[in-house]
Order: structure tokens, then C-alpha cells, then sequence
């Protein structure tokens, strides 16, 4: 009965905290049943109490609807928890960050959560113990779970689930049908991460591309081998990159005789996004890209002649860049040099290009302020962005990520870039940046993410293990 | 369409005129396939579909693809040039310039190698290199060298090859030749690539990735005709040259044209660079180098690019002692069986696993066949031993011959008993029964070998 102590635990925690609403509504809870005090042993009778009434709910009800939402956080806690770590854990690229102090809206949620069974666990003991069957075997509870998971868990996109043979060989049909090369996977992977691909680095993809390619476009293939050594890295670079590339392939692309512009085009490029996904996985910024690319190739009118629909598509992603990428920069920079004030002392992590940025920009207007950029392994982007502001003439301190907590007294604010800003909320970066958040939020330094639109996506995540991109164990 | 491979197979062989002389060097027999069949089954297997290559009459004659022997269907676009004027490599880039319409591979015919092609093309791929190469470590012959009569050839001069800490970026290429009194490299270098690795003991391996724009620059600038020789080290000094700035209008560039007396490289270069690239290196967060204040690869527009092959098989076919030892290895590289099926060979012979036999041979009795290479439609007699040897198509060994360490050219016939140890017997010799040759050169005399040099530079 886990999930049981789970629960009851958060609600000790609230109240421990002291947060007045919670004890009320616990007290009000518990005055249905006894009427009495809060003390330990009582607090210890109540979980027994609660367990057993638990063991008669299950024999009277079996399944019920509302123990199917709270169910699988708890069941998914408990695995995780039964995992061993590894001793040589893969490096996570990305993980997510709550934005800004939001400490307490989670809290309460939880904390609501526990009341509300609470509360129903004691009306069920209050209408009286019928039938008291024997216990079913605890692997009834086992299985239940999976069974009630499955009609709440939406299907997980593909790249998520390697250690699933079924997904994973769904996806090698799907990239054998479109004749793109499968990556190889390493021989020995670490059990915490078996859900994301772990790569093999010693075969690059392109060996298994033909010299010159004709199934990928060229341009396709310098972009998918820029992408995998890191030549282009940083979620704006990627997508102006990616849009790079497909303003050539456009340029290059002829109609086939019975076919239609607007549809055969966004055929084309299917096999093209998936050879970029295997070289390494797409960002948020590219997913969005990309679906306006193609929308706007499938709005293209059909009675349109090729050149003019071309040209069309062009200037379509021309704007795009200019708007979302190089506009955006400028108004969100216009914002955040308000926030920065003579004789501040900014920290940056790793090297954001919008951030950079806006810095400069601040810069440019006559601001005095000083930087301390945060570095890490093993990329070590920090000195890129180092190089760029020392370039422009600000003064900067470089520093790595393990000295973040003797330099945040000096420190004023903090700027972060975002890869991606997931819909509820969660920041999505390079990894490092919750930490920093956190140990600034200790400091009360303010913390500021600057994001472009263009990065929102609509996918909520509530850990960086459930998918990210594992970086390569030996560098 | 990415890259289009041009073959240059129209050297003459000027370093190993005894074998030549005869044979065209693009036919040579190693391990009974043409030497040319080499590069191009390598071009084949990585994925080409389409070939230019450039060579002169006689041997466009001989190219059909059933004497070339290959399996795919890669199509073969034979460009003839005239010899008689002296046509250097970027002359003969010059002469198929129409035909190049996207980036272009170079090879020569004399390279025989199991690359794993796309190293290079990555290279030259990723950080959109003018110019991409193969180099490989030089592996010292050890075979006898027949036919020398002990004289010791003047040993090669030395190729300096620059590379930076990485070992991908070439930064510095130069002959001993060049280099009278000692090597200098560029202060502007050494502040850009602190770290410097030179290297002497390397074989280039003349097969090059240029891009489009070094084509058309060859175009513009007649006075380049050798790729190995003048291009690549032009190309490699204008990575550190001053960067010119880009003229905005006419009369500038006239100017500047005037004033270099040669169409900038540059200029040419980054008209293709756009908008949109350099948007995209400015907000990536990666850098070539790190420790100084310039951005990824110093903001130059030229750079070259090699690849080092450590292991693995590379030869230059271009000196007898390579063809000797390419002879040897070339069982690695084919697949086909080393004894070719229409060959006749007799119950007692003694076929070590080693030797190949080429197609209709005729083997009798009492032979024995080590190391060596049979030419195709030979014929072997009986009580034959043959060691070390390579015998070229339609030789004819008569009985009880001793044939150790040498080289016989095609049709020749080596009459009863004779002993030939070391030698190197020319196309169509007889040499005479009872004979006994030790380490000499039984072709045509050198004062006529002298006379038929061939042209200047070309991949020999």
C-alpha cells in the first residue's frame, strides 16, 4: 500500500509546513471520523486505519474511477525508486526547470489531492464495513494498475520508447521505406536510460549513404552531419539552419508529371526529417518549423505554376526567419534591457544566442553591468560565449558550474535561455540550468528566461528522464 | 547532384617507362585486372553512377566495360585529350570544365585503395571545405626491385605536410624540392594554429574533393596546370592570406584584378556564401578552436581539409616497386577467386594460396607457382618453378625455366631452361633458351626508353 503511505506522508508534510488552509481541512477531516487531536500515534493509527479500509474498498468496489488519476504519478514513483542507479551515468542534454518560484502551486495541488482521498476513504469507513472478504492476493493490485494505466496513457511519440522491440521496429520499417540508413545502437546500454537511444558513435550515419547521395538531398546530408559533430548547435542555429536547407531543396525541387506541388513536396521532405531525426533528435524550435513549412507548402493553390509557388515558398520562410527569429530577438531584447540597471552583475549559463544578444544590445545602449558566465562540461560552451562578450567589451568572470554557489552572492540576476517552453510551463534547457535556477532561487536572486515564441511546444514533461538526448559517455 | 567523380587516367608512367612503354599505364595488369578497374570499382562501391574520365585515344579504345570487367553499371563518359601538347592535370580539368556542374572528385587512374570513401567527403561536407584530401602513410617496399643491376634509385623527395592539432585541417604543404634553405612558415599561421604536427612520411594519394567555385577559378587562371603541384599549395597558402575585402563595385574589382593580376579565389568563393549561413554561425555555439578572440575558422572562406589513412591499403601505382608490391596485395582487394575458373591447370602442380591466375591459362605438370601473379591466356610448361614473380597476359614459359623475383612483360616467351632471377623482361622479348639473367633489365635499351618520356606532371 504505497501510494497509501505516500500520500498520508505528503499530507504529514503539509502540515509540518505549517501552511494554515491545509491543517484546517485536515482537522475537519479528521474531526468526521474521531473528533480528537492531531498527535503521532494517532496520526500512526489513522494510516493503519486507512490501509485496512483500503483492503475492504478493494474487496467491496475493485475498481474505481477515482483512484485511476492519482494512481499512476504514485506507480511511477515506486518504479523509479526500485531502479538502481548507475555508477556511469550518460549525460542528459536537456532537463526541465519550473519557471520562476513555483514552489507552492505544486504543493497545494498535492496536498489538495490528499485530502480529497482522505476524505473519501473516511466517508467510505463511516458507511460501514460490509462484507469483509479475505484480502485479495497483493498481485491483484499489481495487475489492476497496468490495466487502468492504459486507457489514461496516451500513446508515446516513437523516439521515446527503445527498450519497446515493437516501437523500435516500427520505426526501422519506417525508415527502411523511405531508404534512410538506421543509426546502430551501442551493444552495452545503462538500464536507467533504456527508454532513449543510446548511439553508437563509432559508425557515422553517412557511411551507409551513398557518396553522391540522390536519395537525401546534399544539403540535407551536410545539415544531418553538421548536426551530429556539433558544428551547428543551439536551438536557433538549428532552425535557421534546417530552413537553410529546405529553402535549397525547394530551389532544386522539380513536380513530377502527375504529381501536385502541395503534396508531393511535403512527401519529399518526410525522408529528409527523418534522416535529420536520426542524425540527432529534432528540437522544439525545428518541430515548429517545420509544421509551418509544411502548411505552408499544403495551402500552396494547386492551380499555382511551380515557379511562382517556389518563389512563394521562399519568402515564406524568409519572413519566418525574420519575424520569429531575428524580429523576435530584437523586441524580446527591447524588453529585457529595461530589466537590466546600471551596476549590475548578470549570470549567464552555458551560451545562449538570444542571450548574448540582448547583452550585447544592452551593451550597444550604454549599460553598465558586468557578467559572470557559468560553464560546463563536456561541451563547454561557456567560452564560446565568453569569446562573444569579451569581443564586444564587457567585462566578464568565467566560472564552472560546481563554483555557482560561492559566486551567486555577487550576483544580481540571471539570465537563462530556453531550448523549448513545454505547456505547462516547464522550462526546457541545456542541462545545468535547473541547477542554477534553484541555487539562485536559495539566493533570491531573480531568475529571467528569455524564449522566443517560436519554441513553445505542447508537450508537458515532468521529468528529464522521461525523453531527452543522451550525450556521449566518454568525452 | 552532390559530387561527380573525374578519373585522369592519361599519364604516361614517366617513372616506370619499362613497364609502359608498351602497355598503358591505365591498363597495366595488377592482379590480372587493369589498373584502372581499381579506382573505379572504388567509385563504384561507395555509390557513384557516373565517372568522367580523361585519357587519351588509345586507351578509350580498350575501355569497354566487358574488358573492364564491372559487375555495376556505372556509366563511363571518356573524355580523349592529345598528348602531344603538355597537358597537366588542371589543363585536363579545364578541357571537361563544361561537363562539371556541382562540387567534383579527382582522382588518378593509379590509385589502388580500400578508403572508406566518405571520411573525406565528411570532411569536406561538414565544414564546407574548398578542398578535401587523401593522404595515406608512406609503406616502405620491401620486395627486390628487379631489373636495377644494383643501382640505388635517388630516393623521393620528401613531401612536408602541415596539419593542425586536430589532424584533420591542413595548414601547410610543401615538396623538399621547394624548400632550398629550410622551412618557414607564416607567423600568421603559428598565431592562428598554435599547435602544428608535420609530417614527412606521408603518400598523397591524388584523389581531391574541390568545390565548384576552385573549378572556376582554375578556369579564370590559365597559368595553374598542375593540381597536385600548383593548385593544392596555392589553395593551402590562400587559407592564411589576407582576406580581401568584397568589392562593392565594378571598378574595384577591376582594380583588384590589375593589382593581383589573377582572379580572386575569394571572390568567387563568397558569392555563394549567404545570408542565411553566416546568420547561422553567428548564433551557433561551436568554435574550431578555442583560445583566441576570432570566430570558427578565423572568419577565413578557404580551407582545406585531409584525411590521414593509418591502416588500410593505399598505393600510388607510379614506381615499378610500387607496382610490384600492389601486385602483392591485390588479393586483398578483389573478391573474385585468385584462380580464375577458365584456367587449366594440371594435377601436379603446386598452386601456393597465395598466387593468382588469370583467365585460360594453361598450366602443365610439374609447376610450381608461389607469390606470384599469372597473366591471363599464359601458358606454363612443365617442371616450371615460378617464386615472387608477376608474368603480364600471353606470356609463354617454356620447360624447365627458374623464374625468381621478376617481371615479365606481356607476350613475351622465356625459352627452355632459362634462369631469370631479379629481372625484368620487356612486352614481347624471347629470351633465349639456356639463358641465365641475374638482375638486369631485358627490355628495350634506356637510350630509347629516354627518348619516349611523356609529358611533364602528369600522375606518374
Amino acid at each position: 500500500m504505497a501510494d497509501a503511505d505516500e500520500t498520508s506522508k505528503q499530507a504529514e508534510r503539509n502540515t509540518n509546513v505549517g501552511d494554515g488552509i491545509a491543517v484546517k481541512k485536515q482537522d475537519i477531516a479528521r474531526a468526521k471520523n474521531e473528533g480528537k487531536e492531531l498527535t503521532k500515534d494517532e496520526k500512526q493509527r489513522l494510516r493503519k486505519e486507512k490501509k485496512q479500509q483500503k483492503k475492504n474498498k478493494k474487496d467491496d468496489k475493485g475498481e474505481s474511477e477515482h483512484e485511476n488519476v492519482p494512481l499512476p504519478p504514485s506507480q511511477a514513483v515506486v518504479q523509479c525508486q526500485s531502479q538502481k542507479a548507475p555508477s556511469v551515468a550518460p549525460s542528459l542534454a536537456l532537463t526541465p526547470v519550473s519557471v520562476c518560484t513555483s514552489e507552492k502551486p505544486a504543493k497545494s495541488k498535492a496536498e489538495q489531492r490528499a485530502e480529497r482521498r482522505a476524505r473519501q476513504e473516511a466517508d467510505r469507513a463511516a458507511k460501514g464495513k460490509k462484507g469483509e472478504s479475505a484480502q485479495q492476493p497483493p498481485s491483484g493490485k499489481s495487475k489492476a494498475p497496468p490495466n487502468e494505466l492504459q486507457p489514461v496513457v496516451k500513446r508515446l511519440p516513437e523516439h521515446v520508447q527503445v527498450d519497446d522491440p515493437a516501437a523500435v521496429r516500427k520505426l526501422a520499417k519506417k525508415l527502411e521505406r523511405q531508404q534512410i540508413p538506421v543509426r546502430s545502437e551501442y551493444g552495452y546500454k545503462v538500464s536507467l536510460f533504456s527508454h532513449l537511444h543510446q548511439y553508437s558513435r563509432k559508425a557515422p550515419l553517412t557511411q551507409q549513404i551513398s557518396i553522391p547521395s540522390t536519395v537525401i538531398h546534399p544539403y540535407i546530408v551536410r545539415l544531418g552531419l553538421q548536426y551530429s559533430q556539433g558544428i551547428v548547435a543551439g536551438s536557433n542555429a538549428r532552425s535557421i539552419a534546417l530552413l537553410h536547407a529546405f529553402q535549397k531543396v525547394i530551389q532544386d525541387y522539380k513536380t513530377p508529371p502527375n504529381e501536385e506541388l502541395s503534396r508531393d513536396l511535403v512527401n519529399k521532405l518526410k525522408p529528409y526529417i527523418s534522416y535529420l531525426n536520426q542524425c540527432r533528435p529534432l528540437s522544439a524550435s525545428m518541430g515548429n518549423a517545420i509544421k509551418y513549412v509544411k502548411k505552408e507548402i499544403s495551402n500552396i493553390p494547386c492551380l499555382c505554376k511551380e515557379e511562382e509557388a517556389k518563389k512563394q515558398l521562399l519568402s515564406c520562410i524568409d519572413n519566418y526567419i525574420k519575424e520569429k527569429i531575428t524580429l523576435a530577438a530584437t523586441t524580446i531584447s527591447a524588453y529585457a534591457i529595461e530589466k537590466i540597471s546600471n551596476g549590475d552583475v548578470i549570470l549567464v549559463y552555458g551560451c545562449s544566442s538570444l542571450v548574448n544578444h540582448i547583452l550585447c544590445d544592452a551593451f550597444d545602449k550604454k549599460r553598465k553591468f558586468s557578467v559572470i558566465v557559468v560553464d560546463s562540461r563536456p561541451r563547454l560552451e561557456g567560452r564560446e560565449a565568453l569569446r562573444r562578450l569579451v569581443k564586444k567589451g564587457i567585462c566578464c568572470t568565467y566560472v564552472l558550474i560546481s563554483a555557482v554557489s560561492y559566486i551567486l552572492p555577487e550576483v544580481s540576476k540571471v539570465f537563462l535561455g530556453a531550448h523549448a517552453l513545454l505547456a505547462n510551463g516547464y522550462v526546457m534547457s541545456r542541462v545545468g540550468t535547473s541547477q542554477i535556477a534553484l541555487v539562485a532561487k536559495a539566493y533570491n536572486v531573480p531568475v529571467l528566461v528569455c524564449c522566443e515564441t517560436y519554441k513553445f511546444c505542447e508537450r508537458v514533461q515532468t521529468d528529464s528522464f522521461v525523453s531527452n538526448e543522451l550525450g556521449n559517455q566518454y568525452t | 547532384m552532390e559530387l561527380q567523380a573525374v578519373l585522369m587516367a592519361a599519364g604516361g608512367g614517366s617513372r616506370m617507362m619499362e613497364l609502359t612503354y608498351n602497355t598503358h599505364k591505365p591498363l597495366l595488369p595488377v592482379g590480372n585486372k587493369p589498373l584502372i578497374w581499381y579506382p573505379l570499382n572504388l567509385l563504384e562501391r561507395v555509390g557513384f553512377e557516373e565517372v568522367i574520365i580523361i585519357t587519351t585515344k588509345d586507351v578509350q579504345k580498350m575501355l569497354t566495360p566487358d574488358r573492364l570487367k564491372l559487375d555495376g553499371k556505372m556509366k563511363l563518359d571518356v573524355v580523349c585529350i592529345q598528348l602531344e601538347g603538355e597537358m597537366g592535370t588542371a589543363d585536363a580539368l579545364r578541357h571537361v570544365q563544361q561537363k562539371i556542374k556541382t562540387d567534383v572528385l579527382v582522382l588518378s587512374c593509379d590509385l589502388i585503395t580500400d578508403v572508406a570513401l566518405h571520411e573525406v567527403v565528411d570532411l569536406f561536407r561538414a565544414h564546407n571545405a574548398s578542398m578535401a584530401m587523401l593522404m595515406s602513410k608512406l609503406h616502405e617496399f620491401t620486395e627486390t626491385v628487379p631489373g636495377q643491376k644494383g643501382k640505388k634509385k635517388a630516393g623521393e623527395q620528401r613531401d612536408f605536410v602541415g596539419v593542425d592539432a586536430t589532424g584533420q585541417r591542413l595548414l601547410f604543404m610543401a615538396n623538399e624540392a621547394d624548400l632550398e634553405d629550410g622551412l618557414t612558415i607564416r607567423k600568421s599561421i603559428m598565431c592562428k594554429h598554435p599547435s602544428m604536427r608535420i609530417r614527412t612520411g606521408l603518400l598523397d594519394a591524388h584523389l581531391y574533393c574541390l568545390k565548384r567555385c576552385v573549378v572556376d577559378f582554375l578556369v579564370e587562371n590559365k597559368n595553374i596546370s598542375s593540381i597536385r603541384g600548383e593548385l593544392i599549395p596555392y589553395l593551402v597558402r590562400k587559407q592564411f592570406s589576407k582576406s580581401v575585402n568584397l568589392p562593392n563595385n565594378k571598378d574595384e574589382v577591376e582594380m583588384s584584378q590589375k593589382m593581383e593580376g589573377q582572379t580572386n579565389l575569394e571572390i568567387l568563393g563568397s558569392c555563394k556564401d549567404e545570408e542565411l549561413l553566416r546568420l547561422t554561425q553567428e548564433r551557433s555555439c561551436w568554435n574550431d578552436h578555442h583560445g583566441d578572440m576570432s570566430e570558427a575558422y578565423h572568419g577565413g572562406k578557404v580551407r582545406c581539409y585531409v584525411h590521414i589513412m593509418e591502416d588500410g591499403v593505399c598505393y600510388r601505382v607510379n614506381t615499378l616497386a610500387a607496382y610490384i608490391e600492389a601486385n602483392r596485395m591485390a588479393p586483398k582487394l578483389i573478391e573474385d577467386p585468385p584462380i580464375h575458373p577458365s584456367a587449366v591447370i594440371s594435377e601436379c602442380t603446386q598452386v601456393g594460396a597465395d598466387s593468382i591466375i588469370g583467365a585460360s591459362c594453361q598450366i602443365s605438370d610439374k609447376t610450381s607457382i608461389k607469390r606470384s601473379t599469372v597473366g591471363a591466356s599464359s601458358t606454363v610448361r612443365e617442371k616450371v618453378k615460378i617464386t615472387n614473380s608477376i608474368l603480364m597476359n600471353g606470356v609463354t614459359v617454356e620447360e624447365g625455366c627458374n623464374i625468381q623475383g621478376s617481371v615479365i612483360c606481356s607476350n613475351a616467351v622465356i625459352g627452355r631452361n632459362a634462369d631469370i632471377k631479379y629481372c625484368l623482361v620487356g612486352s614481347s622479348q624471347r629470351i633465349e633458351p639456356d639463358a641465365r639473367h641475374l638482375d638486369s633489365n631485358l627490355s628495350i635499351n634506356d637510350s630509347a626508353l629516354g627518348s619516349l618520356k611523356m609529358s611533364r606532371d602528369w600522375p606518374a
